[in-house]
C-alpha cells in the first residue's frame, strides 16, 4: 500500500516537471500567437485563453511597409547560404576525412578554431571585406558572412559523418572506377542524407534567426531581412510600439522553421547504410 | 586472362616495411591462394594488386605491361572485400550495374550481363531488393555478382567468406570453385585464413610470412614436400607434431615433424611411451593427444573411425617408417 503510494508519488513528481518544462518552453510562442490574433486595445490586456479573434495583424503586416519583401530576403539568402555551406563543406570534408596530406588535423582545428570567435570580433574586419568586395547592402554580403560562420560546423559535422563511412564502399567504387567527384556525389551523398538534412537546417535555422550581420551590412528597408525588419518595426508615432504586427510577424517567420523541421524529421532515416558492410 | 609478375614488390607504410621484396608469378587462369598468418601482409598484398595501394619499389606486371602506375579500374581486376562493400542505397541490380554505368556501356548490354551473372549465382529473385534486405551469404554472392558483371582478367578476393557461418562457407566455396571452372580463362587470387578453403580451391597455394613468400606451390606439394619448419606447421590440420631434443637427435634432426595421421597406437622398436591427455571423436576419425614426456604441446594422432581412450591411460605410439620430416637448427628440411 505505502508502495504503492510512493510510485503515484513519483509519477506525478514526474509528470508536474514534464508540464512545467513544456509550459515554460512553449509559454513565449504560445502568448506571441495569443497577442497576434488580438486588435485594438484588447492589446494591451493580459489574457490567457484567445478572448478575441481577428486577422488584422496579419494583414496589416504583410500589406504595409517592406515586410514581405524582407521574408523574401531572408528565404534567399537562408536558402542560398545553405546551399552553399554545404556544397563547400561536402567537397572539403571529403578531404579532410579520405584524403591523406600532411598537416590535416591542424587544419581540422583551425577550422573548428575559427568558429570560437565571437561575431563582434569578427565585424568590423568582415565590414572592410565586404565592403571591399562591393557586395554592402546587398543579400550577398549577408550570404556571404553566414556562410563563413557557418562551414565551421557543417564541415566538422560532416568531417565526422564521412570518416565512419566504411573505407571499403569508397574502394568497390574506385575499382568500379568512380573518380573522387562521382564517389562524393553518387556514393557518399546518399549515405550522408541524415546527416545533410541535420546540419542543413541548422544553417538554415542560424542564417534565418541572424540578426547583428544583417543589421552591420544592410541598410535600406529593401535589403533587410527578417529579424531586423522586425526590430524595426515603427508604429504611427516614435512612442507607440506596434505589438500587434510585432507578433504576427513573429508568428509568420517561425512557421517556415517550423514546417522545414516538420518536413525533414521524416528524412532523418538514421540506419541508413546498414547492408552495405557485414552486420 | 592474365599472368601476373611480381618483381621485388615492396611497400612501406612509413616507417614500417610490410612487403619486405616478394618475387611470385602468377599464371594465366590460376587459382591462387594466399596463406599466412595474421598481420603477414596478405592483404596488403592483394591490394598492391588491385592498385588501392601505391608499390613502393619493384615492377608488378599484368600480361607483361607494367601496371605500377596505372589506376584500379584500368587493371582490369575486381575486388570482393569480407566486408562485402555493397553500396547500400543502391539496389542489388545497380550495384552490379554501377562499374559498367561509370563506363558508360550501352544499357542493354549492362542488363544482358547483370542478368547472366545474377543467374550464374542464383540472386535473380533479390535484383530489386536493397543489400540490407538480404542475408550475409546473398550480400557476399551479391558482391561476387558485381565482381563478374566487371569481366575482369583478375579476381581479387580478401577472406571472402570469413563473415559467413560454416554451412553458408562450405556453399559459397562450392559456388566460388564452380566460378572458376565457368570463368577458366579469369586469373583469380585469394587470401584466406581457412586450411580447408586454400586446400579444396586452390591450383597453388603461396605461403606468405612477415612480408616474405615463404613457399609457393600446389596444395600437395606444401603438405608433402614443406620447405621449412613454418610451412609444414601452417599447412594441415590438425597442425603437424614437432617434436625435438633427444628424440630429434636420434633421427639425426633438430627437430622432427610427424603428421598426426602417420602415427600408429603401436608397441614396437622405437615407439614412444606415454599416457592420454585427451581424446576426440569427430565420427569418420578420432584424435588422441599423448603427452610422451616432452616440454610443448601433446602429440596428436588421429586414428580412422571412433575409438575411445581414457584420460591418464598408459599409451604407446609409433611413427610410422618414412613418414617423418626432419628439419635442422635452421628449421630447413633435411634430405633423407
Ligand atoms: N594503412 C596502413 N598503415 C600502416 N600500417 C598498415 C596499413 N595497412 C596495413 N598495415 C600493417 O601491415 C601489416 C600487414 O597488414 P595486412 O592487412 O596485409 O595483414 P594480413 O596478412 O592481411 O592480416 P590478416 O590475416 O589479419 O588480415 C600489419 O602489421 C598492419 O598493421
Ligand atoms: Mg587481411
Amino acid at each position: 500500500m505505502t508502495l504503492d503510494l510512493w510510485t503515484i508519488t513519483k509519477r506525478t513528481a514526474f509528470y508536474a516537471l514534464v508540464v512545467f518544462i513544456v509550459f515554460v518552453a512553449v509559454f513565449p510562442f504560445y502568448y506571441a500567437i495569443l497577442t497576434s490574433f488580438k486588435s485594438g486595445t484588447d492589446l494591451f490586456r493580459v489574457t490567457y485563453w484567445p478572448v478575441s479573434f481577428s486577422w488584422d495583424n496579419y494583414i496589416s503586416v504583410l500589406s504595409t511597409g517592406s515586410f514581405p519583401r524582407n521574408l523574401l530576403n531572408s528565404v534567399f539568402v537562408a536558402s542560398v547560404t545553405v546551399l552553399a555551406a554545404l556544397f563547400l563543406a561536402i567537397t572539403a570534408s571529403f578531404a579532410l576525412s579520405r584524403v591523406r596530406f600532411r598537416g590535416r588535423s591542424l587544419l581540422l582545428m583551425t577550422i573548428l578554431a575559427v568558429s570560437m570567435f565571437p561575431q563582434i570580433a569578427v565585424l568590423a574586419g568582415l565590414f572592410e571585406v565586404i565592403r571591399f568586395l562591393g557586395i554592402y547592402n546587398t543579400p550577398w554580403a549577408l550570404i556571404f558572412s553566414y556562410t563563413i560562420f557557418t562551414l565551421p560546423f557543417t564541415v566538422w559535422v560532416l568531417t565526422t559523418f564521412m570518416r565512419d563511412l566504411p573505407i571499403e564502399i569508397e574502394e568497390a567504387a574506385i575499382v568500379d572506377g568512380a573518380t573522387p567527384w562521382i564517389i562524393i556525389w553518387r556514393v557518399f551523398l546518399p549515405l550522408l542524407w541524415p546527416a545533410l538534412v541535420t546540419t542543413g537546417l541548422l544553417a538554415f535555422i542560424a542564417a534565418w534567426n541572424e540578426f547583428l550581420f544583417a543589421l552591420t551590412f544592410t541598410s535600406s528597408n529593401a535589403t533587410r531581412t527578417v529579424p531586423v525588419a522586425i526590430a524595426l518595426l515603427s508604429g504611427g508615432s516614435q512612442y507607440e510600439i506596434p505589438w500587434g504586427n510585432i507578433m504576427a510577424a513573429s508568428v509568420i517567420v517561425t512557421v517556415p522553421l517550423v514546417v522545414l523541421v516538420l518536413i525533414f524529421q521524416r528524412k532523418i532515416i538514421s540506419g541508413l547504410t546498414a547492408g552495405g558492410v557485414k552486420g | 586472362m592474365a599472368h601476373i609478375e611480381l618483381k621485388n614488390i615492396r611497400k612501406s607504410f612509413g616507417l614500417v616495411d610490410v612487403i619486405k621484396g616478394v618475387d611470385l608469378e602468377i599464371f594465366s587462369g590460376e587459382f591462387m591462394v594466399f596463406v599466412g598468418p595474421s598481420g603477414c601482409g596478405k592483404s596488403t598484398l592483394l591490394r598492391l594488386m588491385a592498385g588501392l595501394e601505391d608499390i613502393t619499389s619493384g615492377e608488378m606486371s599484368f600480361d607483361g605491361t607494367l601496371v605500377n602506375a596505372l589506376a584500379p579500374s584500368r587493371r582490369g581486376i575486381a575486388m570482393v572485400f569480407q566486408s562485402y562493400a555493397l553500396y547500400p542505397h543502391m539496389t542489388v541490380y545497380e550495384n552490379m550495374a554501377f562499374g559498367m554505368q561509370l563506363a558508360k556501356s550501352s544499357k542493354e548490354a549492362i542488363q544482358e550481363r547483370v542478368e547472366k551473372a545474377a543467374e550464374l549465382l542464383q540472386i535473380t529473385p533479390y535484383l530489386s531488393r536493397l543489400p540490407k534486405q538480404l542475408s550475409g551469404g546473398q550480400r557476399q554472392r551479391v558482391a561476387i555478382g558485381r565482381a563478374i558483371v566487371r569481366d575482369p582478367k583478375v579476381f581479387l578476393f580478401d577472406e571472402p567468406l570469413s563473415n559467413l557461418d560454416a554451412a553458408l562457407r562450405v556453399a559459397t566455396r562450392l559456388e566460388i570453385a564452380k566460378l572458376h571452372h565457368a570463368m577458366n580463362s579469369a586469373t583469380m587470387v585469394y587470401v584466406t585464413h581457412d586450411q580447408v578453403e586454400a586446400m579444396t580451391l586452390a591450383d597453388r597455394i603461396c605461403v606468405l610470412r612477415d612480408g616474405l613468400v615463404e613457399q609457393v606451390g600446389t596444395p600437395l606439394e606444401l603438405y608433402e614436400n614443406p620447405q621449412s619448419l613454418f610451412v609444414a606447421g601452417f599447412i594441415g590440420s590438425p597442425k603437424m607434431n614437432f617434436l625435438n631434443g633427444e628424440i630429434a637427435s636420434k633421427f639425426g634432426a633438430n627437430t622432427i615433424g610427424i603428421r598426426s595421421e602417420h602415427i600408429e597406437i603401436a608397441d614396437r622398436d622405437g615407439s614412444w611411451k606415454g599416457k592420454v591427455v585427451h581424446s576426440e571423436s569427430l565420427g569418420s576419425d578420432s584424435f588422441v593427444y599423448v603427452d610422451i614426456g616432452m616440454s610443448g604441446d601433446p602429440v596428436i594422432v588421429r586414428q580412422e573411425g571412433t575409438r575411445h581412450h581414457n584420460p591418464d591411460d598408459a599409451i604407446s605410439i609409433a611413427p610410422i617408417p618414412g613418414k617423418i620430416y626432419r628439419f635442422d637448427a635452421a628449421g630447413k628440411p633435411l634430405k633423407h
